[in-house]
Formats: C-alpha cells, structure tokens, sequence
C-alpha cells in the first residue's frame, strides 16, 4: 500500500493523471479535442520539443541552464535545410545537425566546465551569438525546394509517425542511461553534491562536458524533427523555444536545486504543455494566455518541489 | 611587479586587492614610503581595474569608428544613441544590485512588457486619465519585483528559477490582457519624455544621469549599499552580522521592477504605441552590459561606473555595426561575443594576479 502511495506521488504519476484529467474533462466538453486529428498534431507538432527536454533535464540536472537551446535548434534546422536544398546526401543531412549540435554545445560545456563560466552568462552568450549570426548570414530567408526524401517527421512506419518513434525511444534509451550507467549516474552525483562527487572520484569538469555533448546531441535530433516536419524551414530562431523547453523540464520534476529528476517525467510534461495549448482552444479559452499558464506551471511545480523537500528535512 | 623592493610590497598587495576584490571606488588606502614607485602603482591600478580597461577599450572603439563612418561621431547620433540606451541603463542600474548580491533578475523584460500594456490598456480601454495609468505602470512594475523578491526571499525560490517562471508569466499576462492587440494614439504632450528635449539634450537622458548619480552614490556611500557588498561576499556572514539580508533582498528587487516600470513609460512614449511583445529580450541587453561593467555573476563585486561604461560600450558597438550596414537583429551577435570575451579576459587577469600575489 505504501509502495503504490509512493508510487502515485511521483511526479511522473502526477503528471500522467493530470494528462488523463484533461483529456477526459476537455474531451467531455468539446469532443474535438480527443479526435484523432488533434491528438496527433498534439504528439507529433511538439515531439522535437520532447526529445530537447530529454538534453535539457541532464543539463539541469547537473545544476546547470541552457537557455541557447532555442536558439541552437534555429541554426541547426537551417544548415540541415541548407545542405538538403545544395543537393547533399539526404542522410548527412539528417546527421549533420546531430554533429554540429555536439560541437556547438561541447564549446558551451568547455566554458562552463573548464572555464568555469556560469552556464547562465555562457548560454545568454551562446543565444545571442547564434541568434545574430542566423540573421547576418541568412536573413531570415525561408528555405523551400526541400528535396523528396528529406521530410524525415512526415514518415510514417506501420503507421505511426516518425518524431513519436524518436520520442519514445530516445526517453526510454536516455532513462536508462541515466538510471544504469555510471556516467548517468554521475550527473545526479555531481548536480546533488560536487564536493561529494568530487570525493568519490567523479570528474566534475568531465562529468559536465559530457552532459552538453550530450544534450547537443538530442539537441541536433530535435532539430531535424523540426525541420523536417514542415515543407519549409524558415531560417529563424523560433520564438520563445527555450522557455517552453525548459518549462518541459521542470514541470516534469527536474529539481531546480539539482540532483534530482527524470526523463520520462520531462517527456510527459512535454506532452501535458502542448496538451494544454491544444485545449485552450477548445475550451474558448483565448491562446494568449497559454504563456502565462506557462509560467504559473513552472512555479506551481517548483513550490511544491520546495514544499516536499522541506517535508523530508532536506532543506531547512 | 617588482617583487625584489622590499618596501613595494605591501602597495602591490593593496593594488592586488584593489583590482581584484574592492574595485568600488573607494580605494584601499596605502602609505608608500617608496615615492618612485606611487605614480606607476597608480597607473597599473587604474589599467588594472575593470573600468580602467572598458575605458580604454571605449575610447579605441569611438576612435575606430570615427574612421570607419563619418555618420557615427556626430551630435545628432551621440544624442539618438543616448536616447536608445535610456531604457536599458535605467534597469541595469538595479541589475547591478541584484547581481553584487549573488542574485539575477530574468523577467525584467517582461515586467517591461507587463507595464507598457498596463498603462495602454488602462488608458484606452478603462478610459482612467494618462497620467494616472501612467502611476498604475509604475507601481505594476514595483509589484511585479516585489512578488519575485517575496518568493526568492520568504520561500526561499532560486532568483534564476523564480524570475525564469515570471520572465512567462508576465509577458503571459502582457499577451492575455491585451489580446496582442496594440494601442496608439497618445495625446501629444506624453511623448514628451521620449522624445522631447530639454536645454539641447533628450529628456530621458536627463532622468538616466539623476538615477545614475543617486544609485553610484547609494552602493558606494550607504550602510544599505555597502550591505548588498557583504551579501554577495557571503550571505551566511551577513546574517550573522545582523544585517536584514531578507528585506534588502526585497528592496532591491523590488527597485529592479520599479525601473522596469518607468523604462516602460520611456518606452512607449519613444516609440508611440503600446504593444505586448515590448522589451522582449531586454535581460539579455542589461545582464550583459552589467556583467561586460565589471560586476562579477558570483557576487560580491560590482561599480555603477563600469555598469554605465558597460551599457555605453554596448550601445555604441550595436550602433556601429548598424553604420557598417549590419542589419537590425544581427547587431545582438556582438553582445554575445563581448559578454563572453569579458568574463574570459576578467578570469585571465584574476588568475594571474592572485598568482603573482602568492609569489610574495
């Protein structure tokens, strides 16, 4: 009995349950809303925004910020968008971003873990450097000709779309790392406690940079599902990306003092974010207001995180 | 240094400390038997010192683009530019306050936001008078911080997790109300402030040289500024020192949605219309600019002089890219890089003096 009451105060069974209330309530209200059209653009519009939430908790977790994510995921869609229209191998196309992301993110970790740069100041520098540049080299141009082949997101094996494929698995690989390995498990060492960590010889520097070569990783997939999901890529930061994908973290339970949190938890507050976007619609509730349901969701999650752990004495 | 002259070595020590640790303004004083050696420990303080350094780097950046484009070094231009940075200086100058004490503030472009609806929609849609929306804007902003300061101080929020949560909400709140829907047509003497004049020089600027006077004076001369030093140092320490850490904390946030208000009325009143997505990205503009001044993102250290010279340096760099004919957004490039550059060439010369400190 305890075991299950444990079980259901998890913030993943919180956030699963909270999906199906607002699938049953709103669905009861406007059955649009649970037809399969919508739950589809549901899932797989905001896929990409899953598979970056899964980089981003590892970075939070490590009691770190990227707050460039966004920014990174423009860039990358635009060279993939780019080498696709300039007639390259479609594959590369598919790859590069995924290498480029790992590059770009590994200099971000080098300041951060080697320089000891606050990831905070680094990022803040990393999201203007990539924003501007996108803009001084392309303009803001859109990219269209996509080449057949390229829409990577438009596939459909078996029948179930692609990013739902990439979303599932990469959840269920990253948890697994994260739970089974000791890299994984040294992120949650090192963001809990680096004096600690450090005294049971984990790296923190190294520790560190493999997080962000990682989550450039998720990063660079993210952004070929982004790409590819429309027939065009317009050459642009998309607006606010970041935030959403770090409200995805956090509302999933990454503890914003570090040390703690899941992927499958950031992966289902991915889904409940965009869920409840979809039903601000249908409820006539005006979109507008979906930034400060936002907002009032990453502190409502973080004040009850600060409430459990003042519960359990482990902060005073 | 000359590490050989015995009597030198207690001022090398001093001038260590002061360009590391109490670049304040208020310099350690020393009593150097050695007068040879006073003018060049000046001097190497004063090039060591981060304002030194930014003021070097301004005067080499006014004089190549002097040469680059005849348009730049002209009064009319000075003036725009000062114009443009009004909103920016106005928030980095609690900004600095709230990062001398280990703290951020994220949301202070949404608070910008926030505000600037307030006043178009209490003006237009609940037909109060201008100037009493104006006061409504203001005092939006002062509770908008006060609420981030309430949680980061009484509950105990990380400042970057809560002002990250208020950075949506407020601009949320800016979008909902207003429907994204602007508002125009403001009766003629409100733009006054932004873009009238006074004795010759843009009304806003008047405003930003006041409030830069008081804060300069209040963080160096005030028991209250002072405090916000000892905080940053260590918080612990300043608890157990009596000082009330909580209620500064309160303040100080409170001051940064204060501004943020009133570089909203500046706002609007430059530009003319009211519109939600206002002083988007603006944290990034101050934060940078605070940090290029000198003041340290651990806390503890920090001078409203290199804050100013940081928000100048920027300004001037984004203007001069313009001339150059880099188009609008791209201009943000450069802050990034300089943002970056800073800190690393901050770290170099810090780790190289406490260095040539310990060879003593």
């Amino acid at each position: 009995m305890r075991r299950v009451l444990r079980l259901l105060a998890s913030q993943e069974a919180v956030l699963l349950l909270t999906l199906i209330t607002l699938f049953v309530v709103v669905g009861s209200i406007n059955p649009r809303y649970i037809a399969e059209r919508n739950l589809y653009s549901i899932f797989l519009g905001n896929a990409y925004i899953a598979v970056a939430a899964i980089g981003m908790t590892m970075v939070i977790i490590s009691g770190n910020i990227d707050i460039s994510v966004g920014s990174l995921i423009g860039v990358l869609a635009t060279i993939s968008g780019t080498m696709a229209v300039s007639g390259v191998p479609i594959i590369l196309c598919w790859l590069a971003p995924v290498v480029f992301g790992v590059l770009i993110s590994s200099i971000t970790g080098f300041l951060v873990a080697y320089l000891r740069i606050p990831s905070i100041v680094v990022t803040l520098g990393m999201l203007s450097i990539l924003k501007g540049g996108l803009i001084a080299v392309t303009g803001g141009a859109w990219i269209n000709d996509l080449p057949d082949g390229y829409a990577l997101a438009q596939l459909k094996p078996f029948g179930v779309p692609m990013p739902i494929y990439f979303m599932v698995v990469l959840t269920i690989v990253a948890a697994l790392w994260m739970r089974h390995t000791a890299t994984g498990r040294s992120i949650y060492a090192v963001g809990g406690n680096a004096e600690a960590a450090r005294l049971s010889g984990i790296s923190k520097r190294r520790t560190i940079m493999t997080v962000f070569a990682v989550h450039g990783a998720f990063v660079g997939i993210a952004a070929v599902l982004f790409a590819t999901q429309l027939s065009v890529i317009q050459s642009t930061v998309p607006p606010n990306l970041e935030l959403t994908i770090i409200t995805a973290s956090v509302v999933g339970g990454v503890s914003i003092l570090g040390g703690t949190g899941t992927v499958i938890g950031s992966t289902l507050a991915a889904v409940l974010l965009a869920a409840i976007g979809s039903s601000l619609i249908f409820i006539n509730v005006s979109p507008y207001w979906l930034r400060a349901v936002q907002g009032m969701m990453i502190l409502l999650t973080v004040l009850a995180d600060l409430y459990r752990r003042r519960r359990q004495g482990l902060v005073k | 240094m000359t590490s050989d002259n015995l009597p030198d070595k207690p001022a090398s020590v001093a001038s260590g400390a002061a360009a590391t640790g109490e670049a304040t303004g208020l310099s350690t004083p020393h009593h150097n038997s050695a007068g040879t050696n006073r003018n060049s420990n000046l001097l190497r303080r004063v090039f060591l010192s981060h304002e030194g350094v930014l003021l070097i780097i301004l005067i080499a950046s006014v004089l190549t683009l002097a040469t680059q484009t005849d348009k730049f070094l002209t009064t009319d231009n000075l003036l725009n530019q000062c114009r443009l940075m009004a909103e920016v200086a106005l928030v980095a100058l609690p900004m600095t306050y709230i990062i001398i004490t280990g703290g951020i503030d994220l949301s202070v472009g949404s608070i910008l936001g926030l505000c600037a609806i307030v006043l178009g929609v209490a003006w237009k849609n609940y037909g109060l008078p201008l100037e009493l929306a104006i006061v409504l804007c203001i005092l939006t902003g002062a509770l908008a911080g006060a609420v981030n300061g309430f949680f980061i101080t009484m509950v105990g929020v990380p400042p970057l997790i809560m002002t990250l949560a208020t950075l949506a909400l407020y601009r949320g709140l800016a979008e909902g109300i207003s429907q994204s829907r602007s508002v125009r047509g403001y009766p003629e003497w409100f733009y006054q402030l932004g873009q009238g004049q006074f004795w010759g020089i843009p009304s806003q600027l008047w405003l930003v040289i006041i409030a830069l006077l008081i804060s300069g004076f209040v963080l160096s001369r005030s028991i209250f500024g002072r405090a916000l030093y000892a905080i940053g140092h260590n918080e612990t320490g300043a608890r157990y020192s009596a000082l009330p850490v909580d209620r500064y904390k309160l303040i100080i946030y409170s001051l940064s949605g204060f501004m943020a208000g009133i570089a909203a009325f500046i706002f609007v009143s430059r530009v003319s219309t009211t519109r939600s997505d206002m002083g988007t990205g603006l944290e990034l503009d101050v934060i940078a600019a605070v940090v290029l001044g000198g003041t340290s993102i651990f806390g503890g250290t920090g001078t409203i002089l290199g804050t100013a010279l940081g928000v100048v340096l920027i300004q001037l760099l984004k203007n001069g890219l313009a001339l150059t004919g880099v188009k609008g957004d791209a201009t943000i490039m450069v802050i990034g890089l300089v943002l970056i550059a800073s800190i690393l060439i901050t770290n170099y010369a810090r780790s190289r003096q406490s260095g040539q400190r310990s060879e003593h």
